[in-house]
Formats: structure tokens, sequence, C-alpha cells
């Protein structure tokens, strides 16, 4: 299939193009979304290509954005509603946790929602409290849902058409300091764009990146890194700047995930470091810790190491004193081979 | 199933649209404005049931000379009203220099509210010591009024050593508890609930304070906002609920908030809830409509909602390019006209004020800003690195530090 440089943003409108075109059940909303195609522009151009009945504004409520797309869904078609941030899922609680994800179970099939809910997420962008944060745990904890968060373009359209196939409602999280590029945590290098990035060669027409399949982004043999979006990145420079041949395991999908993936790296490398930007306490890094030493604990030779953000709210100014960048990355890194 | 289905054309979905995108002229007749001085002024404890028609009026003082006419010409002095001109241009220069601190990268970011000047002076004026606002970003005009620091809101701005909130938070997310304005949020309307909250406590405690809550056209969709609504008209909160109906919402049109059709003040009817709807842009208005719901709330008479009738003349913030959406000129053809041109004609007309008067407090303001970012940038920005320690990001997580938060900080080293 031909291919074409793009960056995340397009990538993700592309996978919306793709899937509006082929199947007339999917519906593209949320605030901001139709004429003007998105704060982060995602949806350009697509309200003109497939109408306002297709793509459309919603008002300022994520309740309602959620609320709608669950009895859209039920009805038979295949909403992909857009949370204008991560921060701003909140007021949708009760119809993600309580509704979408359990509507299946308790109808004992009769009816889904097969929703597609995206969400740019993550630091990095002087964002304060209320554009920064990495919410993956809540949704993590649901049963019910699925968690997916993609770090480069290639995946991010073959996992978005994945979603928007599935017919479970999917937490769709996108890292938006790695719209334009991949980041490494060095904020005072000048920006690389994606197209210098192998990920960032992206096929123009249908494909998917199977759900619950982690990706090895760099493989190795000393040290087993279970991380995801924009770490993914930053885990790479620690790895470099460290001297460590870190086998770093981008999750992809965070819930369910792939667990023969992590088991098999572990089990060769005997080490485990698993970094997040999310808060580190009951983040999904728990879960994962919890999980390898389940299934690898005779082959562990130290203790599992967790990297994460600190437990404070965003902060503002201190943003990489906060943000865990490549050296506390490497630091973290070089404990897990100490032991 | 279908035998009592009539015969019927397939159903389609109503998108609404504004009339006018760029390149096109936006036909504002959908404002259906009353002429000044037209609208009854009801007494302060009017029945909400029965002063229903006065949400699909339009309150309106100034007439299109600058006379103050009608019923709600409010009884006010020369001298409130040229300290209400000079906030309102304070505000105005206030934004001016702060928007060109952010293209210098000065300043990480900024929301100017060029255009909704006289909604928040003239709210002031109308409350008293110890009452509380409730804010949203676009309401720098009760600080103005309140005669807070420059250079503390500046500090705010540049996140820098001084900033009062240790740079937590955004630019324009300032907190001024003795200002009488409380933390803003980020996270649109949670924050009306809490003012009916405040006034609740109030009522509780038998004190004399009001509450005053903030909200946009936009965010009126939000749950949070009805729910407010219910609990104001169940405890009869002493509590004023402010929608700025600046017509947009970063590049959605206010119908997409559901004003297609009917206002937002109608909003309130339905609670019970006597509602005003009332043309932002007239200081006098403003400051008349806000006394009488005042009166109301501190009479034990319940809340009131105002739909102020404006419009966002500027960008949403620094970030946003508005002529991607609208009309680039849209501003100059709204109706309701400058609100800061509005009061200076009245003022002028009554023999308070002079264009030459005008011209020199205009530099004098000037000055004033220019000396107070002067101040503000000695002690450094976000951009040079002169910000709050790293180690004051762990306080105020819990009111004791707890031992993990000790741990992370000695962790990072500081
Ligand atoms: C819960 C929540 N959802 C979305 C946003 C993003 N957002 C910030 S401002 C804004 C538009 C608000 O419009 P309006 O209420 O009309 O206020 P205005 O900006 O016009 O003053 C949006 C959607 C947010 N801050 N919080
Ligand atoms: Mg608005």
């Amino acid at each position: 299939m031909k291919t074409t440089p793009m960056t995340m943003i397009q990538a993700l409108r592309s996978a919306m193009d793709v899937m509006l075109e082929r199947d007339a059940n999917v519906v593209v909303f949320g605030e901001d979304v139709g004429y003007f195609g998105g704060v982060f522009r995602c949806t350009e151009g697509l309200q003109k290509k497939y109408g306002t009945s297709r793509v459309f504004d919603t008002p300022i409520s994520e309740s309602g954005i959620v609320g709608v797309a669950v009895g859209m869904g039920a009805y038979g078609l295949r909403p992909v509603a857009e949370i204008q941030f991560a921060d701003y899922v909140y007021p949708a609680t009760d119809q993600i946790v309580s509704e979408a994800a359990r509507l299946r179970y308790r109808s004992a099939g009769e009816f889904i929602a097969p929703l597609t809910l995206r969400m740019p997420c993550g630091g990095g962008i002087y964002g304060g409290q209320t554009h920064s944060q990495s919410p993956e745990a809540y949704f993590t904890h649901v049963c019910g849902l699925r968690t997916v968060m993609p770090s480069n373009p290639y995946d991010a359209k073959g996992l978005l058409i994945a979603s928007i196939e599935n017919n479970d409602p999917v937490i769709f999280l996108e890292p938006k300091r790695i719209y334009n590029g991949p980041f490494d945590g060095h904020h005072d290098k000048p920006v690389v764009p994606w197209s210098t990035h192998p990920q960032g060669e992206v096929p123009e027409g249908y494909y998917t990146v199977p759900l619950e399949s982690a990706a090895v982004y760099r493989p190795g043999s000393e040290l087993t890194v279970l991380t995801y979006g924009t770490m993914v990145f930053v885990a790479e420079a620690a790895a470099r700047e460290s001297g460590i041949d870190a086998e770093i395991i981008d999750l992809r999908s965070l819930w369910p995930l792939d667990l023969d993936t992590i088991v098999n790296s572990v089990k060769k490398t005997g080490r485990c470091a698993v970094v997040h930007e999310a808060t580190r306490s009951s983040g999904f890094g728990a879960e994962l810790t919890a999980l390898v030493q389940e299934h690898c604990f005779y082959h562990l030779e130290a203790p599992i190491e967790r990297v994460a953000g600190w437990d404070t709210p965003y902060p503002h100014a201190q943003e990489w004193a906060y943000f865990p960048g490549p050296a506390r990355v490497a630091e973290g890194f070089k404990r897990a081979m100490e032991k | 199933m279908s035998k009592n289905a009539p015969a019927c054309a397939p159903l389609r979905l109503h998108v609404p649209e504004p009339t006018g995108r760029p390149g096109q002229h936006t036909d504002f007749s959908y404002l259906h404005l009353s002429p000044a001085g037209e609208v009854r002024r009801p007494p302060v404890d009017a029945q909400p049931a029965a002063i229903g028609d006065l949400a699909f009026a339009l309150v309106r003082v100034l007439d299109a000379d600058g006379n103050a006419v009608g019923p709600w010409a409010p009884q006010i002095t020369p001298e409130r009203l040229r300290f209400g001109l000079r906030a309102m241009l304070q505000t105005r220069i206030f934004d001016a220099r702060m928007l060109i601190a952010q293209r210098q990268k000065k300043i990480s970011f900024y929301m100017q509210c060029l255009g909704e000047e006289a909604i928040s002076v003239a709210h002031a004026l109308a409350l008293d010591e110890g009452d509380m606002c409730f804010p949203t970003y676009r309401q720098q005009g009760l600080l103005m009024a309140r005669a807070v620091p420059l250079v503390d809101l500046i500090c705010q701005l540049l996140s820098n050593q001084r900033d009062p909130l240790k740079g937590r938070q955004l630019p324009v997310l300032y907190s001024v508890r003795q200002a009488g304005f409380f933390t803003i949020s980020g996270n649109l309307a949670t924050q009306v609930v809490q003012a009916v909250g405040w006034a609740m406590a109030s009522a509780i405690k038998g004190d004399t304070k009001i509450a005053s809550a903030w909200i946009g056209d936009g965010s009126t969709a939000e749950a949070d906002f009805h729910t407010a609504l219910v609990f104001a008209h169940v405890y009869r909160a002493p509590v004023i609920i402010n929608v700025v109906n600046n017509q947009w919402a970063i590049s959605t049109f206010q119908a997409i908030a559901g004003g297609e059709g009917t206002t937002f003040a109608a909003r309130g009817i339905g609670s019970g809830i006597a509602s005003l709807r009332v043309d932002g842009n007239d200081f006098l208005a403003v400051y008349a409509a806000s006394r009488w719901a005042a009166e109301r709330a501190r009479g034990n008479l319940g809340p009131t909602l105002i739909e102020w009738v404006t419009y966002r003349a500027g960008g949403h913030s620094t970030s946003d390019d508005p002529t991607k959406y609208r009309p680039a000129d849209d501003w100059k053809n709204f109706p309701l006209g400058d609100p800061l041109a509005r009061l200076k004609q009245h003022l002028i007309s009554i023999g308070a004020w002079s264009e030459a008067e005008h011209q020199s407090v205009q530099k004098e303001l000037e000055a004033e800003v220019s000396a107070a970012l002067k101040e503000a940038e000695s002690y450094g920005s976000l951009a040079d690195g002169h910000v709050h320690s790293a180690a004051s990001m762990f306080e105020d997580v819990y009111e004791d530090m707890p031992a993990h938060l000790r741990r992370q900080r000695q962790e990072l080293g500081v």
C-alpha cells in the first residue's frame, strides 16, 4: 500500500477518514470537532467531506457526549467522540464507568457500546494541571473498558481503526506532546518532526494494528522496560545515555494487554523497569509490577523499578522537575541493574 | 409493530449553524433586542413565575445617544461611573499589554476579555465587601474594579518567584481571596454549584454575604450548571448566577450550547429562578440589574440568573485564531457596540468626562501597566527560569506532607 509521511494528527485524521468512508455507521463528534476540526485539528476537513450528520460539534458537556455515544452505539452506530483534553473527561465518569463499560454485561449481550473516546493526554506543553494529566489508571481499573495509547503515527492510525471496529468501548489516549514529533524528554533541544522517524511513514488506506498486542520498540538483553506513549522515547534516550542494553516494550494496549510479550522479555533479561508519566501511587505501573511479579518471580534478579510522575498535581512552572525525563529514568534503570 | 406509523419522510439530524462564517455577514437579528428603556423593572420581591417575560426581553438603559432612559436607569453618582470607566479602561489596557507580552514569549498563555469589560466591572461595583465571586478566566474586570495590585497579577502571569500561586496554575487562573475572587478552576462549570454552596453557607451561618457565580454560554451545557440551578432554587440561596453569553465558545456558536430559539436566561425560569436578560455592553444596565439581583439575594428573596448579552471580541485565548470560524469584522457589526465607548459617550453627555481627560487617563493607565510589568519582570519569569523552587511543588498537596511525598522530594534532590 502507498505510504506517506504523517504526523500523529494527520494519521488520526486519516484513520477517521478511512472509517467514515468505509462504514456509514461511523460518526465523529465532540467540542469544536465539526466546523473547526478540533482544537488540535485532528478532524479538520471531515465535516466538509462527510456532512454535518456524520461529523458535528457538540455542546460542552462531556457526560452528554459520552451519554449520546452510548445511545447511538446501542442503536447500531460506531461513535468516535473526542474529549477535548483527557483532563476534562471526569464529568463523563458515570456514563463511562457505570454505563458504557457494563452495557453488554448487564443486558447479557442484548445491547453493546461500540464507542471510541479519543482524548489528548500527557504533559510537556506547559499546560498546567488541567491540560497535562495522564488518567489511564482510572480506566484500566474498569472492567469492560479497553484502554489504548499509541506512541507514533503508524500505530495511532492502525490502533484507531481497530478501536473503531471493536465492539467494546475503547478509551483512546493520545499523548499530545508527540502529536507532531517524537519527544525524548530533552525539552531544551530542537523539536524532531515525525518525517524523520520510520514510524512516521503511514499507509494511506485501511490497515489495523491489533489491540492487545505490544511492540518491542527496541530489542535488548539486559533490562525489560515496560512503557507506553511519550515515555517510549524518553526510555530510549535513557537507555542510550546510560549505556544499558534495555529492551523497550511499547504496550500500546494498556488493558486488556499482551502479557506474553512482557513475560517472554522479562524471562530473557531477568530485570524489569516500569515507566509512566502518570503519578506513581496506584498508577498503572502498580498493575504491571504485580503482573511481572506473579509471572516472572523466579526469573527476576532484582526488584522491579518504577519511574513515574511525582504524586502531586501537574504544576505549570515546575514542569521539567515534575516530568520523569531521561536522567530520572536512567537512574531507575541503573537501580534495576545494580541490585 | 410499524402498523401505527404513518408513511413519513426519513428523519434527519438538525445541527445548528451560525448565520455568518468567514467571508460572510452575520445576521444578528437572532438576538431579539429590546429598545433602551422599554423593559419593565419589577420590584425586587417579584415572584419568579410572574416575571418570565424578562428572560426573553433585553434590559437596556443607554440609548443610541448615550442617555440613560427607562425604569432601570440606576441611582449612581458620576464619581462611581468615572471609576467604572477607568477600571474598564485599565482592564482593556492591561489585556492589550499582556497579549503583547505573550507574543514576546514573556508569558506562556493569555486570555483577554475585550468587549466584555462592562459586565465584571459594573457587577463588582454592585456587590459589597465580603461577597465572593466564583469567576471564569474572563472576569479580570472584577480584579481591576477591586484594585488588586497589578504587580501581583503579572507575577502570576509570569509564573515567577513572586507568583502568589507558586507557579502551579496556568496564567490567568488567579486566586485572590481578599478581593472576593475565588480560585479559578480550569474545568468549566464546576464552580457555579460551589458558589451556591458558599451562599448556602452564608445563610446557614446567618451572615449577610452573598455569592456571585460566573459561567460562559458554552459551559451552561455542563450538568453542573443545571445542578446549580436546582440547588439554588431549593434552598433559595443568596447567589447571583451570571451567564456571560458572548456568542462563542472557542469555535462553537452559542446555538450549539442550546441558545437557538430560546435564551440562556430562560434556563432559570424552568427552575423557578428569577431570570433577567440584560445588555452586557451597557454599563448602567449591568449595574442596575446586578443591584436588583444583589438586593434580592441579601433580602432572603433567593437567587437570580442573569444572562449578559455581549460579544467575545478577541480570540478565545492566545492559542486561538477566530478568523478560521467567524467573520473577521463580526464585532464591528455586533449591534450592542463597545461597552467602553458607550459609557464614555454617556459621561461626556452628562458633562462628567471629556475627550481630553480620556486621553490623559489612558496615558496614565498605560504608564501604570508598563511600570507594573517592568517591576514584575524584575522578579523573573518562566522564560528565564526564575520560578518557585522545585521543592515547592510538593507543598499544599496535603496540609502536612506525608512520608511518601517527602521521599519523592528527596529523590528529586531538592
Ligand atoms: C470540562 C471542560 N471541558 C472542556 C474544556 C475546554 N474549554 C475551555 S474554554 C472552552 C469554551 C468555553 O466557552 P464559554 O463557556 O462560552 O466561555 P467563553 O470562553 O466564551 O468565555 C472549552 C471548551 C474545559 N476547560 N473544561
Ligand atoms: Mg462564550
